[in-house]
């Protein structure tokens, strides 16, 4: 069936900020869904509130929308641009259950929008665990005993008939926020209260634990005709009750006979078959270890995670095709990119293994709870290609930047045998490791399955990895195509991994053939896992790099090991190496690639720590140099390089020990800012405001890093500004500064973490021009050549640097988006060797267009269980979103929306605030009282505040009365926004974490900055509403 | 395991490995197959008599030894060649692991070489033969041309049972001519939609005569190892051309589809580097679907008008004949592959059904 004609202009909803659960994934499948669309000249309307995207990009989409992702904005949208159909499938759960929702209230019908892919009925089917349970009933699949509770009483009465262990699943939760396995009614009382609270419908399922099978997953692709194919099949290392996003994957199954393997692939076909999916569809299955028994786990019918890491695995585009399918193509109609002679319509076969190990953000979060269950906690993850597991895996993990080289965690070395046991009981992100040393203690397959369930065949790979004499990466190492087909037909997208053992180089012809061009060649180096501080944004960056390069007659090398994005799809890059980002790796690829150089400036802090490793070894390092990346890292080299240009900064020292930690800061008096040198994203980093402070974190630092010194710096307490500039070297002497921006909240939370404004409104012409000047002298003094971001705090009238990245940085791909200034174009051109003013740019601060643009952080603390939500140095956040208006207010009142505040004008408030913020509470409160708030608040605020002529009711703490608290008050539903600043954090003992817990976990907005919290209370008094505001496509704003 | 041995192709490339299974010396001709799953099947599928199995997946071996999944109870296949066999299998009904099964089977292996670019040799110069030995053969040895000299031949009847044997109780008869028939054929013919049916097992050098005179309800034609159109076929298809002419419903399997074309006049021919694999898709014509198919075939039935088509390139993968007979050039019966197109069997019987009834 082709293209079905009817279709002219759709609109496409992409899944929003970046959280736990969802990924950088739906950027890859969005964008290719776009691409397939403008290949049969479909129109499309674009709308996603990240800007940190490929798909928001202008060459994407002809209107692009980034709005809020609410349903009165999509609504509003399609009023406003009149699309005949909508694409459901490639925007996550976010975009699905949006166009659901657009479906049921009957919109879609009235506007005469069709939603393309799966209908309604079949998204119902696949979602609606009841309905889903029935329909496999009907087809005879086995589920897993369940039953459906609304209310705990139900919950428990299920869980008696089922028999416990029970597992607890809210329905529509994202990455299953809320479940858990509970093994007695106490447990299950809690775990299915909080689950009730979280799911949007306040529905549980509660189902036998079936512990201990394995975990199966199948990616199935069906069209319209009913043809159906599995693109790929995975295995989980861990056993069923390890969510298959933080579970270690390998791709194919390994441990299924063909008997097991046709019986479970048969059982998807038949599934996806009786939900009617037209689409990517992933199933997951459950597999007795010890009989043909299975059962039916849950299917996600829509482009996820694990069909992203289907599709890299494996080198078949499921967005791609599944967007085909869903405007009318049949399978066999479709070719297959990667062959460009057989069609879609076949299964992909490996002749290799693909390895997905998770990325968590436990490194940075040291209080949240690690253990792993049916709540998803990591943040991104990585993949590795090798032609056996055992060398997969140690790709993996090398390339997870964990600081491993191997599977030996050095903090385990010195566990007695009976504490590596004790490990073993729990299912944390170390369990690889854990089990790692146990047989490295001794410990056998036999007894390690029994306590943990992983198969023995797992378990032999890692005793492989351990009987290995410690082998370096091997210099035999050469490489071999991902094709989809094992080799059976030529395939002409030149997809590679290492192996190191072979006799063919599958990379040579290709390179060869370039070399006959002429065409030079430049490797740019990738960002690899989603982490927090090193997002989407640094892949954005890297993609536009590689895009300029290609216009500009480069030949492109891309290296990353990042499963879920644009990068690493195979026809972003001429030729794509799937490797980790570690310096043996990098140079094995450049040994047979000799480009002329390497980019490591868009690839953020992953490829900027290679740039000084390439250089000794005599690598060119396109842009600025390595040795400049190094000044800005070394903080001695930096202090020397700011006195000499006479710019100032916070003053500071570096220490090595606790005692040398208060002394200085006794010194510079408190407070102070600790952080280890050399950090991503304010990886440990706190505000210490006393001797205490220093001490507990000098405790924890000294515990995860070794031998890098602890800075420690005076804190100044002001506006926080940062600027993203772009310049073509000191010869040249060009700079541009496409935008300034302002933090809403003061320097003492990190960038990533705080509200961005941009254009800036409060800071005078004059220190714009200062900014300017000392940004110029900084990037000449540097020879920066391309992008360069600088943090500075505005303190008494002077400015002070915090920070240089010469490199991208998260808010490029914002700035860039809001000024029509291509930065990371230019930005390549320059690195290059292009002078700005040739490509038509003056040196200075670019021109602001009448739209303001407000970046808004967006967190997934719901997901990360012990984590104080206090925001600090330290960031938190995993994605943003970003809101335009015509003024601040506008931009401001979107931002929040779109990063999910519901912005309630009435109801109570809970302020519990810190004695240094009272002086500044009144202010924020006057303006809750305006809007018609009622107050709680804690004593001491209370007092304050009753002082200050407010009517306010005093809330017990939590310590302080049992039965009628904060957290009760909380529980009562009474109070929508909770304002709690505190000096004390991080422990999840204090009172202060708790209630901000308590907030997370009720949905609670809580405000942990003075700041926010009167930004918040102005744009509730702003008189915006989600109908009001001006709907921007940034295409046209592009063209002011 | 471990010692070097060396695999020397016809075209003279020699590729250094190391020996499992059996020790010793083979000749064959290599063929690929990109089945990641099924080796078991796949090794004792008589289909692959004086064959050389070269796996494209890597991971062989790792779900262990598992008797109740072989396609017959020898190893058909001259030798085998894997990239890395798996010495600690692991799955509920495994009984052992493959080099000790293939030491006692005394199959000769190879293992770590690069397989890829021995599969990618194959797909580019069409299917070739090799030997499997302890040292490389030089292109001047007096031995060099054996490899190129070396031929399947005779194949069916070194595969074929013996004598005639009933396999199942049941009230419609059905004669399984045995080309070297995998067990999975009689399987899915026993037992269907809850009714047996009695099969009988005839040798491939029974008459036609011999086989109507059980008064089959219908006749399966099964696959088999080897060249179609070898000299030695002959009778074979004359005996099949005989059998279709009783407008007794017949079904044919890989080579039994072949024969059955050849019986029609239809001719074959070598395909460059065959269809061995669980991922082949065929689609019908007549209906525009599409399905996954098990293939192990080296020759295809040149027809421009087929019933059942190769998305790929095209080439024939089933014939309907118009006395209620059909072929199809795959395995529905899978094992190992995709149970996709299970439902031709169904569709068979329902014509045995009608026969018998009428």
């Amino acid at each position: 069936m082709p293209l079905n004609k009817a279709i002219k202009k759709v609109l496409v909803i992409g899944s929003g900020p970046i959280v736990i659960g969802q990924a950088a994934e739906f950027d890859y499948a969005g964008t290719q869904a776009c691409r397939v669309l403008r290949e049969d000249n479909i129109e499309i309307v674009l709308l996603n509130s990240n800007p940190a995207t490929i798909m928001t990009d202008k060459n994407i989409a002809d209107k692009i929308y980034i709005e809020p992702l609410t349903l009165t904005t999509v609504k509003r949208i399609i009023e406003k641009e009149r699309p005949d159909s909508i694409l459901s499938g490639l925007g996550g759960q976010t975009g699905l259950t949006l166009c659901m929702q657009l479906a049921k209230d009957g919109f879609l019908d009235k506007m005469g929008v069709q939603l393309l892919g799966s209908s309604p009925e079949t998204i119902d089917k696949a979602e609606d665990r009841q309905i889903f349970k029935e329909t496999m009933q009907k087809i005879g699949q086995p589920v897993i005993p369940s039953g459906i509770a609304s209310d705990i009483d139900t919950a428990v009465k299920i869980a008696e008939e089922i028999g416990y262990s029970v597992v607890v699943r809210p329905a529509f939760t994202l990455g299953g926020s809320g479940g858990g396995i509970a093994d007695n009614e106490t447990q299950l009382r809690k775990i299915a209260s909080n689950g009730l609270k979280l799911s949007p419908i306040t529905q549980v399922m509660i189902e036998k634990s079936i512990k201990g099978w394995k975990e199966i997953e199948f990616e199935v692709m069906r069209d319209r005709v009913g043809n159906v194919i599995i693109v790929c099949s995975m295995e989980n290392f861990d056993p069923v009750g390890v969510h298959t996003g933080d579970s270690i994957v390998i791709a194919p199954t390994v441990t299924l006979a063909d008997r097991e393997y046709q019986m479970l692939r048969t059982a998807s076909i038949e599934i996806v078959k009786a939900l009617g999916v037209e689409g990517g569809c992933n199933c997951q299955l459950a597999l007795n270890p010890h009989s043909f028994e299975y059962a039916v786990i849950e299917v996600n019918p829509r482009v996820s995670r694990s069909s992203a890491l289907a599709s890299k695995a494996t080198g078949y585009p499921i967005a791609k095709v599944a967007t085909k399918i869903a405007i009318g193509y049949s399978l066999d109609e479709i070719i297959n990119a990667v062959t460009q002679t057989t069609r879609a319509s076949f299964e992909p076969t490996l002749d290799y293994v693909a390895v997905k190990l998770p990325k968590w953000p436990f490194d940075k979060f040291v209080y949240a709870q690690k253990e792993l269950g049916t709540q998803m906690k990591a943040t991104g993850e990585v993949m590795a290609i090798a032609d056996n597991f055992e060398d997969a895996l140690l790709k993996a993990v090398r390339g997870a930047e964990l600081g491993l080289h191997t599977l030996d965690l050095p903090r385990l070395s010195d566990k007695s045998v009976p504490q590596i046991r004790e490990l073993l009981d729990r299912v944390t992100d170390q369990r690889l490791f854990v089990l790692y040393e146990a047989l490295k203690r001794g410990i056998s397959v036999e007894q390690l399955h029994d306590i943990t369930k992983v198969d023995r065949w797992f378990l032999h790979a890692l005793k492989n990895i351990k009987d290995r004499s410690q082998l370096p990466i091997s210099n035999r190492q050469l490489f071999k195509m991902v094709d989809t087909c094992g080799g059976e037909f030529e395939a002409k997208t030149p997809y590679f991994y290492s192996i190191n053992n072979g006799m063919e180089n599958e990379a040579l012809p290709f390179i060869e053939q370039s070399q006959k061009s002429q065409k030079q060649r430049v490797v740019v180096l990738g960002s690899g896992p989603i982490r927090i501080g090193q997002g989407i944004e640094f892949d954005y960056a890297c993609v536009h790099c590689v895009w300029t390069l290609r216009k500009m007659g480069y030949e492109t090398i891309v290296i990353n090991n990042n499963p879920e994005t644009v990068s690493t799809d195979f026809d972003t890059a001429d030729r794509l190496y799937f490797e980790p980002l570690c310096i043996d790796d990098v140079m094995s690829v450049i040994e047979i690639e000799k480009p002329i150089g390497v980019i490591v400036s868009f690839g953020g802090g992953t490829a900027v720590k290679l740039a000084n490793k390439l250089h000794e070894r005599g690598v060119n390092i396109i842009g600025t140099s390595a040795d400049s990346i190094d000044i800005c890292e070394d903080r001695e080299r930096f202090d020397t390089l700011l006195e000499r240009l006479e710019i100032k900064r916070p003053q500071g020292s570096c220490v090595m020990s606790t005692a040398q930690a208060i002394n200085a800061a006794e010194k510079l008096g408190y407070p102070v800012l600790l952080r280890p040198s050399y950090v991503l994203g304010g990886q440990n980093m706190v505000i210490a405001f006393n001797e205490n402070d220093i001490r507990e974190y000098m405790g924890i630092i000294l515990n995860t890093t070794q031998d890098n010194p602890i800075l420690i710096d005076k804190y100044l307490s002001g506006l926080e500004i940062e600027v993203d500039a772009i310049c073509d070297g000191a010869k040249n002497g060009g700079i541009l500064i496409p935008g300034i921006m302002e933090h809403i909240e003061r320097t003492g939370i990190h960038s990533g973490d705080s509200i961005a404004v941009y254009p800036t409104s409060s800071i005078s012409p004059a220190v714009k021009q200062n900014l300017f000047d000392i940004t110029k002298k900084i990037c000449m003094a540097l020879n920066v050549r391309g992008l360069v971001n600088i943090q500075y705090v505005l303190y008494q009238d002077e400015i002070y640097v915090i920070e240089v990245n010469p490199r991208a940085s998260r808010t490029v791909p914002y700035i860039s988006k809001v000024t029509g200034i291509p930065m990371c174009e230019l930005a390549t051109k320059v690195s290059i060797g292009e002078k700005l003013s040739d490509l038509g740019y003056a040196s200075g601060i670019a021109k602001t267009p009448p739209y303001t643009a407000v970046k808004v952080p967006v967190f997934s603390f719901e997901k990360l269980a012990g984590l104080d939500t206090h925001l600090g140095p330290e960031m938190k956040s995993t994605g943003e979103v970003l809101g335009i208006g015509k003024t601040s207010a506008e931009a401001l009142f979107k931002g929040l929306v779109a990063a999910g505040y519901k912005m309630n004008k009435s109801g109570a408030v809970l302020i519990t605030v810190r004695d240094s913020d009272k002086a500044e509470i009144t202010k924020i409160t006057e303006k809750l009282v305006k809007c018609g708030f009622s107050l709680y608040a804690t004593k001491g605020t209370a007092d304050f505040l009753t002082k200050s002529g407010f009517k306010v009711k005093t809330v017990e703490k939590i310590s302080d009365c049992a039965d009628n608290n904060t957290a009760t008050l909380l529980e009562s539903k009474k109070v929508n926004y909770i304002i709690s600043t505190s000096e004390k954090g991080r422990d999840p003992a204090f009172d202060d974490v708790k209630i901000r817990r308590k907030a997370c976990k009720l949905g609670i907005p809580c405000l942990t900055s003075i700041d926010t919290a009167n930004a918040l209370a102005d744009s509730l008094l702003s008189g915006f509403d989600e109908f009001n505001t001006e709907l921007i496509d940034i295409n046209t704003l592009q063209h002011f | 395991m471990n010692n070097t041995a060396y695999l020397t192709l016809q075209n003279g490339v020699v590729f250094k490995g190391k020996s499992f299974g059996a020790s010793g010396e083979v000749t064959g001709e290599i063929v690929f197959t990109t089945g990641m799953t099924g080796y078991l099947e796949t090794l004792t599928d008589p289909s692959y008599y004086g064959q050389i199995i070269l796996q494209t997946f890597p991971l062989i071996g790792n779900y262990g030894v598992i008797p109740a999944d072989f396609e017959s109870e020898t190893i058909s296949a001259a030798a085998y060649i894997v990239k890395n066999p798996c010495q600690n299998p692991s799955n509920f009904r495994s009984e052992g692991e493959l080099d000790t099964f293939l030491r006692e089977r005394g199959i000769v292996a190879l293992y770590d070489i690069d397989t890829r670019a021995l599969t990618k040799i194959i797909r580019q110069n069409g299917v070739m033969n090799g030997k499997i030995s302890a040292e490389p053969l030089q292109t001047d040895s007096p031995t060099f041309s054996d490899i190129k000299n070396y031929s399947v031949e005779n194949a069916i009847a070194a595969v074929s049972c013996r004598k005639i044997t009933k396999l199942s109780e049941g009230e419609r008869k059905i004669a399984l001519l045995d080309f070297g028939a995998k067990k999975g054929i009689a399987e899915c013919l026993t037992k269907r939609n809850c009714r047996s049916y009695e099969v009988w097992t005839f040798p491939h050098n029974t008459s036609a005569a011999q086989i109507l005179q059980l008064n089959p309800h219908g006749i399966m034609l099964s696959n088999g190892p080897g060249d179609p159109a070898e000299a030695a076929n002959i009778p074979i298809i004359n005996t099949v051309r005989e059998l279709m002419e009783s407008k007794i419903p017949c079904f044919g399997i890989c080579l039994g589809h072949q024969l059955m074309a050849m019986s029609q006049g239809y001719k074959t021919r070598k395909l460059k580097f065959g269809h061995r694999g669980a991922n082949q898709p065929v689609k019908d014509t007549s209906t525009g679907r599409v399905y996954i198919t098990s293939q192990n075939h080296g020759y295809e039935v040149i027809a421009p008008h087929s019933w059942l088509n190769n998305v790929n390139d095209g080439t024939c993968e089933g014939l309907d004949y118009p006395n209620g007979s059909f072929s199809v050039q795959f395995h529905p019966e899978a094992k190992g592959g995709p149970l996709d197109t299970e439902f031709l069997f169904n569709k068979f019987l329902e014509r045995v059904n009608n026969y018998a009834v009428k």
